[in-house]
This record gives structure tokens, sequence and C-alpha cells, in this order.
């Protein structure tokens, strides 16, 4: 009983503390109920927030239109494929690249845009309009642009790597971040291994796999978006990842830079797509014109980095990053690059199960499998004895008076 | 029959249907999925495939029973030392290992990465000292001290909970009697606070083996453990199937481990209480 | 030796605190960075309040941990009374057993089963979109009500059967003849189970990280994506207040607790 003062006191604060939170968010429901709102899923670090005096897209759309935006990240394709693909989540606009785009329009999880909605399509320049996974310009809508580099820290690494190679070099075993996502980490051994990123022959993802096995001991940890943190503090020295996203790293941390090496780089456009299960077509259309305004567009681009798809945003003259080289490089280092394709279901099986193998196989040593061993005997043995002692201690206490 | 009981009886009905709908349905369908491909057949396939998933399931054993073990070191003098405390200070010394608990556990985890980095710091302080840094991330070492950090309330509160229990009339009664201070503990003290251990050692071991944030920021991703694996197979590779072989599999290990222990529990009570 | 003890008994607390020591020293950091200390400042703080996406998940939080432990302290303690009452004992074992589930599984596991069920039924019934806030309430609650129900029944197990039926002799009412005689005794049980359902609840992520979807988002979820991005110090800071704030409601519950102590010592003593 005598909790019981202290319990209704605790409740009473937390009820004064969530009464006027629930008040509130009756009210913020109330102003929304009339327009909606969307589910928005991209990639992370992947649209200005607000932060660093740029505009927050999100918000601002919400306050033009007063539709609520409810914005989540993945980390890969991939992930955004199983949650789409689960039917457990709907969304209304995704943000893709090329081969997982062709796959979901394969696989009908894509609906058709209506391009009466988008008028600000028109700004999107000719060379990123009917590229190969979207020929008719049907599905998808481009929303920025870039290529695979190698990232390294010139304080840290001595040469000016060339090649992929250097992400197998013993000199900096702790020092190397890999993609953690399959199609990235084995385009990386695909290009080093000169073979197609797009190849079916198992051979040849065999032996990528085996390239990429050999890495692992390598390799310091597998990465995506964690990779911000651990290049601009110094924890490691080299790194594939995208090269936007190096710019933005580079701010932070003036030590690093990037190269394309020469064994032949990934190229990939992402797109703004509307799934088939798409709750609020209307607004997820007048949310992708959004994002195709100038100013908003260009908002992107200078805080994301990557190279834009948007005449308006590249050709005026207040975009910092025009010309850049690093994202807008000129047409012959471009020239040993390859978009991912879509792969056949048995391919992309193997693919996933090789990468499941990477991912659990390697670092168990002998001593795991005798310590274990080991265990069990003790266990086992423990308990033999004890019942052996519990039978004696009984016969002992049950046995003849006499004995006593 | 009065109406009271048929009243009560009707109280439980709710929670009947509940649990039927949202804790046993789940789990047949764990056991659906598990056992179906694709296309809905049935089939074996998924835990054939379990076979190349050993070398997972023996580093999360292995991981988690030192981790288990660790915690157990750590966990037993104090609860002993704050047991014998007076009632006041007993209760400020639970509440302070306790408040950690309370605090998001990505968060704590996420915090042991900054400590533990190359550029963390501790090796910031190393180096500052002008001493050789020391790698610490990445290891399985990292992984395993994130599960015992995480863990090791679990295994303090039970054990000081039996502890507490315990008649201090006993001990002294012990003593009277010649028992020497190592006598007391065999003999007493431990005997008694094996219900606390039996339950520390399972609340430590299933979030262990199971867990899969602490490998993935303290294990850079090198050291997948079960959790990983189930984690990946629904959020990233999209194969339910194979995702609910291996909680299934996780699932009987589990159960298959806390009958042996309670077992063994039981035994050892009623073994030395004699 | 009992110095040793409490030598070893201090380096364990320091080693729990270490951690926190280190997340609350960084929160005040004036650099961005969350393994060099550049100066103190109070610029983290003021970034998190900015950031209205972690705000709304702080507040749906709440409305998920109150909603949740209020459900299942009310269909647990229904609950209680009915298992407390149940006459077939196979029954009684197979409730019992049933209840144990969700404590004794692993995590991951119950958030998985929770997940296929949720996208199998919604696969039946051809909806898409299913997980939200309701299924991540229904989430909440499962796993929350053995905690309630078990902090309950053993309250009930103390009570005199007899005094219910008395009350009903007398002439009352069953529901009434329960809330007076039976209900002041198990209110400590119950409201133990409310508070440990109310902090399961606020604090999960595994289980909620199956089972949320887009539209609503809790403080764990949000974390868990920012952990997954360049991370700021603003999460320190974060922690820091949430730290704050329990050790705050854990200090005035054990000021209250001990004066009630004292004064129904005081009671003894005249």
């Amino acid at each position: 009983m005598k909790r019981r003062f202290a319990c209704t006191l605790v409740f009473t604060l937390l009820a004064s503390f969530v009464i006027p939170l629930l008040v509130l968010s009756a009210e913020a429901q109330d102003e929304t109920v009339g327009s909606g709102y969307i589910n928005v899923f991209n990639w992370g670090e992947y649209i200005a927030d607000g932060s660093d005096g740029s505009i927050n897209v999100n918000e601002e759309f919400t306050r033009r239109t007063g539709i609520k935006v409810n914005y989540s990240n993945f980390a890969t394709n991939e992930d955004m494929y199983a949650k789409l693909k689960s039917g457990g989540v709907a969304y209304d606009v995704i943000i893709p690249s090329d081969y997982m785009i062709a796959r979901l329009i394969e696989e009908g999880l894509l609906q058709k845009l209506d391009f009466s909605n988008i008028p600000n399509y028109s700004y999107i320049l000719d060379e990123y309009k009917n590229i190969y996974f979207d020929p008719n310009n049907e599905y998808s809508v481009p929303y920025a642009v870039g290529m695979v580099g190698l990232i390294y820290n010139t304080k840290m690494v001595d040469e000016t790597p060339d090649s992929w190679s250097i992400l197998w070099d013993e000199k900096y075993a702790n020092k190397i971040l890999m993609f953690n996502n399959p199609r990235d980490a084995f385009a990386i051994a695909q290009f080093l291994l000169g073979m197609s990123v797009n190849t079916t022959n198992p051979e040849d993802w065999d032996r990528a796999a085996e390239k990429l096995k050999e890495q692992k001991p390598l390799v310091q940890s597998y990465v995506m978006d964690e990779i911000y943190n651990k290049m601009e503090s110094g924890e490691a020295a080299l790194a594939p990842y995208y090269a936007g996203d190096f710019l933005s790293m580079q701010q932070n941390n003036p030590d690093l830079a990037l190269v394309y090496p020469k064994e032949g780089t990934n190229i990939f456009v992402d797109s703004m797509c509307i799934p088939v299960t798409a709750q609020n077509k209307k607004a997820a259309e007048m949310y992708i014109n959004f994002l195709l305004e100038p100013e908003i567009a260009l908002a992107n681009a200078e805080y994301i980095c990557y190279a834009s798809p948007h005449k308006a945003v590249v050709e005026n003259p207040e975009y910092s990053l025009a010309g850049n080289e690093v994202i807008y490089p000129p047409e012959e280092a471009k020239a040993n690059t390859e978009y991912f394709h879509n792969l056949p279901k048995e391919t992309l099986e193997y693919m996933t199960q090789k990468w499941n193998e990477l991912k659990i196989g390697g670092s168990n040593n002998i001593s795991i499998y005798i310590g274990l061993v080991v265990v069990v005997v003790v266990v086992v043995a423990a308990f033999v004895i004890r019942t052996i002692r519990k039978k004696r201690q009984n016969a002992y206490i049950d046995g003849p008076a006499g004995d006593k | 029959m009065n109406k009271s009981s048929i009243g009560a009886r009707l109280a439980a009905a709710p929670y009947l249907v509940w649990s039927v709908l949202f804790v046993v349905a789940p789990l047949l369908m764990v056991v659906y999925y598990a056992f179906t491909d694709d296309s809905g057949n049935f089939t074996f396939l998924n835990f054939a495939q379990l076979g190349s998933y050993s070398d997972v399931f023996v580093r999360s054993i292995w991981f988690s029973l030192i981790a288990t073990v660790v915690c157990l070191v750590l966990a037993y003098p104090v609860a002993y030392l704050i047991a014998m405390r007076h009632e006041r200070t007993q209760r400020v010394l639970v509440m302070l290992i306790m408040l950690p608990m309370w605090m998001n556990f990505l968060l704590r985890t996420y915090s042991w990465m900054a400590i533990l980095e190359d550029t963390g710091v501790i090796n910031s302080i190393l180096s500052k000292l002008g001493l050789s840094p020391v790698h610490m991330i990445n290891t399985p070492g990292a992984v395993i001290l994130g599960m015992v950090y995480n863990y090791l309330p679990y295994m303090i509160l039970p054990i000081y909970s039996v502890l507490a229990k315990l008649e201090r009339s006993m001990i002294e009664a012990a003593q009277d009697l010649g028992a020497n201070r190592w006598q007391v503990f065999t003999r007493i003290i431990l005997p008694h606070s094996m219900p606390g251990i039996a339950s520390g050692l399972t609340m430590v071991f299933v979030p262990s083996v199971s867990t899969f944030y602490i490998s993935q920021k303290l294990g850079g991703g090198k050291f997948d453990l079960i959790g990983d694996t189930i984690e990946r197979q629904f959020q990233t590779s999209y194969n339910y199937h194979l995702g609910a072989a291996i909680s299934f599999v996780l699932m009987v290990l589990i159960l298959v481990c806390m009958a042996a222990l309670n077992k063994f529990a039981a035994d050892d009570e009623g073994g030395l209480l004699i | 030796m009992k110095t040793m003890i409490r030598i070893y008994t201090v380096l364990v607390y320091v080693f729990l605190y270490l951690p926190i020591a280190v997340m609350i020293l960084f929160s005040f950091n004036s650099i961005n960075s969350t393994g060099v200390f550049g100066g103190f400042s109070l610029r983290w703080y003021r970034e998190l309040f900015r950031d209205s996406e972690t705000l709304n998940a702080l507040k749906n939080s709440i409305i998920m941990a109150v909603l949740s432990s209020l459900i299942a302290t009310v269909v647990g303690t229904a609950a209680a009374v009915g298992i407390d009452k149940m006459r077939s004992r196979w029954l009684k074992s197979v409730t019992l057993t049933v209840t144990n589930i969700p404590m004794v599984n692993p995590e991951i596991v119950t958030g998985v089963s929770m997940m296929l069920l949720f996208v199998f039924a919604s696969r039946l019934v051809r909806i898409s979109g299913v997980l939200g806030f309701w299924t991540l309430l229904i989430a909440h609650v499962t796993f929350n009500l053995p905690y309630v129900i078990l902090s309950v029944l053993p309250k009930l197990r103390q009570i005199d059967p007899h005094l219910q039926e008395a009350a009903q002799d007398l002439g009352c009412p069953p529901l009434k003849s329960f809330f007076l005689a039976v209900f002041p005794t198990i209110v400590p049980g119950v409201l133990t189970g409310a508070i440990m359902a109310f902090t399961l609840s606020l604090d999960d992520f595994v289980i909620s990280y199956f089972t949320n979807g887009p539209e609503f988002q809790t403080l764990p979820i949000r974390i868990f994506s920012m952990t997954k991005k360049r991370v700021t110090p603003d999460i320190y800071s974060l922690s820091t207040m949430l730290f704050a704030a329990i050790l705050l409601l854990l200090i005035i519950i054990n000021v209250l607790q001990a004066q009630s102590e004292k004064q129904q010592s005081k009671k003894k003593y005249y």
C-alpha cells in the first residue's frame, strides 16, 4: 500500500505531460484532415532538410499545399524493394535507382505517371530522357545523377590511387570501408576483374565473390550512410562511395579526395516513381512536380551535391557546383562507366546467396568450436556429477537406520 | 455456480481472444512461412539451406555464452554487496542499476562506438598521453562488450532480489555452528541464489543471442549474428521463408536451452537443500 | 575482502555510467564531433529543438506508451482476475504458458512473427499499407500484457476468496463488490504493471522496427534511422535530456517513498 501514493503521483505527473500533447496532436491533425498526407521513401541524406541555411523541402511543400509529408529513409535499393514488395507499407513517392526501377516495372509494382500533372518535367535535360530502364518515359522522373568513386584521405594514404585494387592492399587493413549492399559491393570486384557488372554467368559471380571474401579481413566495416562520420573523422582511410556524397564529406574534412579508378565505375540515375499501392496519387504527382520547381531543385542540388538532371539548375549562374569536375566529369572520364541493369531472377537469387555467404562466413576460428565443445562437456559433466551425488545422498538418507 | 464466477471468468475472454490472434497466430505464421516456398507449397528447402548458416549459429552462441559468463562474474559480487546494505541504501543502489536500462539501448550502443573507435574517446586520450592507440572497435571483443554492457542489469537484479530475501539469521546460524566464510558462501549463500542466477542467465543469454544492432554497430557488419541474419532476410533480401526458418530454429534453440537450465536449477536447489 | 568487493562494485558502476557520461559531455560539444571535445556550447540543444521530426517522434512515443499501457492494464487486469478464477486446471496452465511466450521469446522473433501475420492478413484482404499506427499499437499491447498479468496475479492470490462473497451476501452486485472488496488490494500490482508496460513501450525498438509504418514513427525508430546516417551530437543532447527526465522521475519516486515510510514508522511509534 505504501507505494500507492507515489504511484498515483507519478501517473498524475505523466498525465500532465501527456494530456497537453494529446490536445496538441489532435489540433495538428484537424488542420490536415482535409488535405491528407503522402508517404515519401527516399535515400538517407538525399533531400535538403533546412540545416546550414538550406530550404527544408518537405516543410516547404506542406506550407504551400497543406499536404503533410511522412518522410522515411532507406539505406539501399534492396531495403526499399523488400519494404515495398511486402505490401505492408504503402508509399506514394519512392526514389530508387535505375536497375531497381527496371525491376519494379517488370514486376508491375509501379504505375504510369500522369505527366499533365507534372508540367515541370520539361526542365529535365534531354540526355536523361528515354534511358534504358524507362524507354518511353512513362514511369519515372530523374531526381539526381551520379557515379561511384574511390574516396581516400590524403593524410592517411601516401600514394594517389588510380585503381580499385588499393581496396585490397594489406597496408590499409582496418582502414578500408566497403559497401553494405550486394550490387554495389560486387560491382567493385567485377570492375577490378574486368567483367561486366551485368553478367549472368554464375562463374563470374563466383569469382567476384571470391575476390570480396579475400578482402573481408582487411575491411574495417561494411557501411552505407555510416560512411559520413567514419570518413570525416579520419576513422577510415579508403572507401568506394557515391561521388555526390564525397563532396558533402569534403566540406567537413578537406583532406578527403576522390578518383574515378581506371578499371571503370558505375554510373546511375535515381528517379522519382509512384508505386501501384500509392494511396494519394494526385498529391504524389504534386510532390514530384514540386521537387522540380527550379528553386527547390537548386536547393536540393546544392545540399545533396549530386549532379542534377535539371536544366534550370545547371544553367543557373548561382549554382555553386556548376561544372564541378567531380560530379560533372568530362566525357572521357565517363567512357569507362557502366549502368546496372536489372538481372534475371536466377542471377539475382544467386547474387543474394553469395552476398549472404560473404556476410556470415569467414571469421570463425577453430578456437570457437573447441570452446563450445569444452562448454558442452563441462555442463554435461556437472550435470552427471550432480545427479550421482544426489543419488548417493538419497541412498544415504533413505538407507537402513542402523547406518547412522 | 454463482453470478460472480461467470463474470470473473468472462473477464479473461478478451485476453484469450487477443492471445490467440496476436501471440499464437503469429507463431503459426512463422511455422507456415518456414515450411513453404514462394508459391505456398510445402517444402523443407528453407531448412536445407540452413547448413551454410551453421557458422552464424556457432558464433552467436559462443559470443553470448561469453557475454553471459562475464555478466555473471561482474554481477554476483555487486548483487551481493547491494543485498547486504541497509534498506534505504539498497533502494538507491538498485535504482542506479536500473537507470541506464531506461536509456534507449540504441543510444547506449552508439555511445560505446564513439568511445571505442580508433579516433574515439579512449584513443584520443591515449594519444594525448603519448601512448600508442589500441584498436578496439569492429572486433569480437567489442561486440561482446556491447552485449555485457546492455544486459548486465538483467543479471544483477534477479540475483540481488534473491539475495535480499535471504535471512541473515541463517548465515549467523551457520557461523555459530563454526562454518568459515567460504563454507557459508558455498553451503548457504550460493545455493540460495541459484534461482536468481538461473533467471539472470536466461535474461542475458536470450537477448544476446538474438541481438542485431550491437553487432552491426560495434562489429562493423563483419561478425553477423543470428539476429543480423534474420533481419537481413526480412529487410533486405526479401526472403521471408528463409528468415522464418532461421527464426524458427532460434526459437527452438532457446526453448531447449531454457528447459535444460530450468531443470538444472530446479535440480540444484533440490539437491543442495537437503 | 570487503574493500575488494567495494572497489569492484564501484568499478562496475563506473562501467555502467561511462557511456552515459560520454554522451552528456559530448552533448555540450561546440564542434561537430562525437569523438573530439572542442569546447562547451549549447549548440546541439538548439539544433535538437529545431528538429521537428524528432520532437514529433517523441510525441508519438508518448502517445503510444500511454495508449498501449492503458489498454494492456485494463485487459490484463481483467484477464488476471479471470485466470485466478479459472476452474479448469488445464485451461489455466495453457493460458499461463501462452502468457509467458512473449516474455520468453526473443524480441526479434516476436517482431518478425507479428509482421508476418500483418503482411499475410493484408494480402488475404488485398489491402496494402497496413503497417502503421494500429499494427504498432497491437504489437505494443501484446508485449505489455504479460507484464501486467504477472504483476496482478500474485496480488490476487493474497486475497481472501470469501471477501467478495461476503460483500455479495450483503447484497452488493458483483461488479461493485469487485471494485469495493478486491480492487483496492490489487491496486499496487495494477500500478506496477502499468508503469512497467509504459516504460517497456516507451523504450521498445526491436518489435516496433518490424511493425511500424511511415505514418507513425516512434522515438527509438527515429533514433535508429538517425544512427544510419550522418550522426551529429544532437542525438546526444536528446539522450541527455531523456536521462535527466528519468533521473528526476526516479528521485521523486524515491523521496516520496521514503516520506511515506517515515510517516508509517511514526504511526507505529505512537
